[in-house]
């Protein structure tokens, strides 16, 4: 039997340890905010952290993170009333068009924005730069980014930087 | 291979999204026959568009659209509100089911869900809308972009308004009070002589038994309260939560999983399939093969040759099954073609000019070429592209006791169910389509060969069956924007001015516009000659604008260059007739401080393209030092007529240039022994966050008629972009993706990205 910590429940199931971890997420446990878009972690829509860092799940073998903690974008706002600040920086910022690839951007900007709260543009752009998409709203995420990192300005000796750090497991 | 033909214009109808078309094609007389057959038996109306409004006072939209990222959902909502004086707040939309029964109105009513006060008596305007579009679109002969300008401006607004009259006559006749005393704000109905006040609701059940108007007054533009307006999008909260359902999304009860592929070289047909090493998988149930696929529909149409399924308890399995596959396919002769070949096909048919057909004719260019002293020549092209939506092309379905039930995200929702219904030889009634939001669209999702997959894979496993296509089938399995080449020649007379102007180029798709130029050039002649290839293809944001946009955006600025003069003033100086097209030059001009001096390694490029009714002006900022070259900025304008959603609007626009500058500097699909030779992101390369410029949009609400706005931003960043390089450089990109030049000696290097 299989054993993974997902958003905080451990999870048991059967599975072949080859399978991608997206796979596990998406057909085991119907968590299906981590999407596949390439199968070869060239997109970024299945990233997810593991013990707070950004993976891409679409190759990474269950096998590599039994055990570990894994936090899907079902698991990135701290409670089911409120959001992530950079959830709530995308709907401020009318983000998504279709959608597809924001939980992997979602997923990649909290994993920065944990280890580095105030990014500067290069930075935005080393982080940012595996998670594709196709509606092109670059622009958006990257403003986006920094409407949240003033959330954590403001906030910064607040429940809300140790939110988004327990989220990304730190 | 499967052409556009004059009835499949509509089709481009559907790339940003719309399902309008196939309301408007059901009628009588119409010749696409496919869908008449949905209609048999049965009167020649439609309803697409539905109001409902509930007990809560809560007003809900049924949107004739699917949703693939373009917002459309509530930028119907918009208008439909507006004309209904409805409180934004209480607004609700849904995207309408795709059932005959929502396809005619006689049933529709019943259809409707029980409970919800529907004014039943909104159908017969909308009708009359759909009939209205139905002229327009056989007149204008043009499609694309279509939510709007049509369904919102004909559709939704007249089922608005007639609503709100509706209300207005049901609550006077109530009151006992004239109709013209009645005034109505927020979802309320006001008598202010009496003091009443009522909600909506209230008159819900009244009104819907009222005879509606089919010619409700509408707004004026000065009248219109959530037009125009900045709204928050209905879909966004559940796309940054995950929550948002995508068909990859769909989890039913006992499911298995499939993947396919076909041929890798076009049209190639199934000769074996050994299958021993994948049955051998754990997590592998079965193997398929499935038959050639047809479809006629005026939208999808297309042919494919078979596909080989595998079916298992997983994706991973799945694909794991298929790669052990050992298929043997006839590629009947294709195997020995190249996108060399192919190009050298197009030239020399352009060469050859056999059955060339006019475009545009008008002057005497020959004659004018024979004395013209400064005749400018060249020859451009464009590959083949994919269209590579972020979400991979996938259907659930399930089959049983004669009906099909399916899950999919699909630009053509009732095209979709008849084709899996001819795929399953059941009738289209039998067969229920569940569509879901769309993870990119482009265009692709208007071929049904996927749902046609899906559905026959479940009913052989008489199973609920989700079928997942991995991003290689998806980019070797695509129908292409087609390779264009293009060839130009221009004359100009002793002050630089263009006195002729000529272009042949091969295979005419839509919109048919879309090689004109707006340039007054007193002797034109534009012409196409056929050279057909065995590439599928299909349509792409922007369609035909795509290609001829870079073509006739980047010749002009060749000719201005020839001319010595410079390009922004050149366009501007040729386009007394079209005051739009000057006002988006202008103001892109003053936006991006057109002549403010730049450094050395940068340049500027500038572009106006009209499409879909919409017209856009763009400058592009480049830097190039070393032959590495940054695309810095762009700065566009846009006259969509009037911006009902400006930000939906800017969204567009910024997206809409992400996506023709990925093609633009990446963006190619080379075909090597009659395949593909590309299969992922890491060889079919996009724009990412590191390469994206900053994208200033600005919007000219000119009270045009209103156009589109999902693909207009496209077509003219390959051409701005390349102006630039040219302006920074002195190389004239005629050639397309840019990555294949070596800009620090102006060398093409086919094939090598640098």
């Amino acid at each position: 039997m299989a054993v993974l910590i997902v958003n905080g429940t451990r999870e048991e199931f059967d599975v072949d340890p080859s399978t991608p971890l997206l796979w596990v997420l998406r057909e085991k446990l119907a968590l299906t905010g981590t999407k596949f878009g390439c199968g070869i972690a060239q997109c970024g829509a299945c990233t997810v952290h593991v013990d707070g860092n950004p993976i891409r799940s679409c190759n990474t073998p269950f096998s590599a993170v039994q055990g570990k903690e894994i936090t899907t974008i079902e698991g990135l706002a701290p409670s089911s009333e409120e959001l992530h600040p950079l959830q709530s920086a995308w709907i401020e910022h009318q983000v998504p068009q279709c959608g597809y690839c924001q939980s992997g951007q979602l997923m990649s900007a909290a994993a920065l924005l944990a280890s580095n709260p105030n990014p500067d543009d290069a930075a935005i752009d080393s982080a940012m730069r595996g998670n594709l998409c196709r509606c092109g709203m670059y622009g958006r995420i990257r403003q986006a980014i920094k409407t949240s990192a003033t959330y954590y300005e403001v906030a910064s000796t607040s429940e809300l930087t140790a939110t988004a750090q327990e989220v990304s497991g730190e | 291979m499967n052409k556009f033909t004059r009835r499949a214009f509509l089709s481009t109808g559907i790339i940003a999204g719309t399902g309008l078309v196939i309301g408007v094609s059901i009628r009588p007389g119409n010749r696409a026959q496919g869908l008449q057959e949905l209609m048999a038996g049965e009167d020649e109306t439609l309803v697409h568009a539905y109001i409902k409004i509930g007990a809560d006072n809560v007003v809900t939209a049924i949107i004739p659209h699917s949703e693939m990222g373009q917002g459309i959902q509530t930028s119907l909502a918009q208008m439909v509100a507006d004309e209904l004086d409805a409180d934004w707040d209480l607004v609700r939309a849904e995207e309408a089911p795709a059932l005959d029964e929502y396809a005619n109105y006689a049933v529709g009513k019943g259809f409707l869900i029980p409970g919800a006060k529907f004014p039943d008596i909104i159908v017969p305007s909308v009708d009359g809308a759909l009939m209205q579009i139905a002229d327009v679109l056989n007149v204008q002969v043009t499609g694309g972009s279509g939510s709007i300008r049509f369904t919102g401006e004909l559709g939704s607004r007249i089922a608005g308004a007639a609503t709100r009259q509706l209300l207005v006559q049901a609550a006077a006749q109530e009151w006992q009070v004239p109709e013209s005393e009645i005034e109505t704000e927020k979802s309320h109905l006001i008598h202010r002589a009496s003091s009443r006040k009522e909600p909506y609701a209230a008159f819900a059940v009244a009104a819907s038994a009222l005879t509606p108007s089919y010619t409700p007054q509408l707004k004026r533009q000065d009248q219109f309260k959530i037009m125009g307006q900045q709204v928050q999008r209905f879909d966004i909260p559940a796309k940054v939560d995950g929550t948002a359902q995508f068909a990859l999304d769909v989890r039913l009860p006992g499911m298995l999983y499939a993947t396919v592929t076909r041929s890798p070289v076009f049209g190639g047909s199934l000769i074996a399939t050994k299958d021993e090493a994948a049955r051998a998988i754990s997590g592998v149930i079965d193997v398929y093969e499935l038959p050639p696929m047809e479809s006629n529909d005026m939208i999808g149409a297309f042919a494919a040759g078979e596909s080989v399924a595998v079916l298992a308890e997983g994706y991973w399995p799945a694909i794991q099954g298929l790669k052990a596959l050992d298929i043997e396919w006839d590629t009947r002769g294709n195997e020995t073609v190249t996108s060399d070949k192919i190009f050298a096909q197009f030239d020399a048919d352009i060469s050859a000019a056999q059955n060339r057909e006019t475009d545009s004719l008008f002057g005497d260019a020959d004659d004018v070429f024979s004395t013209a002293a400064n005749i400018i020549s060249a020859d451009y092209r464009v590959p083949f592209l994919a269209h590579t939506c972020m979400e991979p092309l996938n259907a659930t379905a399930e089959v049983k006791d004669g009906r099909c039930e399916i899950w999919i995200g699909c630009q053509n929702p009732l095209g979709f169910r008849q084709a899996v219904a001819n795929a399953l030889g059941i009738d289209a009634e039998n067969v229920t389509l569940h569509n879901q939001f769309m993870g990119g669209g482009f265009g692709r999702k208007a071929r049904p060969d996927y749902a046609i997959q899906a559905a026959l894979i479940a009913q052989r496993a008489g199973r609920p069956v989700q079928l997942i296509w991995s991003r290689e089938e998806d980019v070797r399995q695509d129908f292409y924007r087609p390779a264009v080449q293009s060839r130009f020649r221009a004359a100009l007379d002793n002050d630089g001015n263009p006195i002729a102007w000529e272009n042949t180029y091969v295979d005419k798709h839509e919109p048919i516009e879309a090689p004109l130029i707006p340039y007054a050039i007193a002797a034109q002649n534009i012409g196409h000659v056929a050279s057909p290839t065995h590439v599928p293809f299909g349509a792409w944001r922007s369609v035909d604008h795509s290609q001829h946009g870079f073509f006739t955006e980047s010749f002009i600025d060749e000719i201005a260059v020839a001319a010595g003069k410079d390009p922004y003033a050149y366009r501007v100086g040729l386009l007394s007739n079209h005051p739009r097209h000057i006002a988006v030059l202008e103001k892109v001009a003053e936006q991006a401080q057109w002549s403010r001096p730049l450094a050395q390694g940068r340049g500027r490029g500038i572009s106006v393209q009209e499409s879909f009714g919409t017209v856009v002006a763009q400058v592009v900022e480049v830097t190039i030092i070393d032959g590495n070259m940054s695309v810095d900025r762009v700065v566009a304008v846009i006259d969509a007529g009037f911006a009902i959603s400006p930000d939906g609007i800017t969204a567009q626009v910024e997206s809409a240039i992400i996506y023709g500058l990925t093609a633009a500097l990446h963006g190619e699909i080379t075909i090597e022994n009659g395949a593909v030779a590309q299969s992922n992101f890491h060889d079919y390369e996009a724009v990412r966050m590191d390469t994206a410029p900053k994208i200033e949009t600005h919007i000219i609400n000119s009270g045009h008629a209103i156009g589109g706005a999902g693909e207009p931003g496209t077509p003219g960043i390959a051409p701005a972009l390349a102006n630039a390089v040219f302006d920074a450089t002195g190389i004239r990109v005629r050639n397309l993706p840019l990555n294949q030049f070596n800009l620090r000696f102006g060398v093409e290097d086919a094939g090598v990205v640098g």
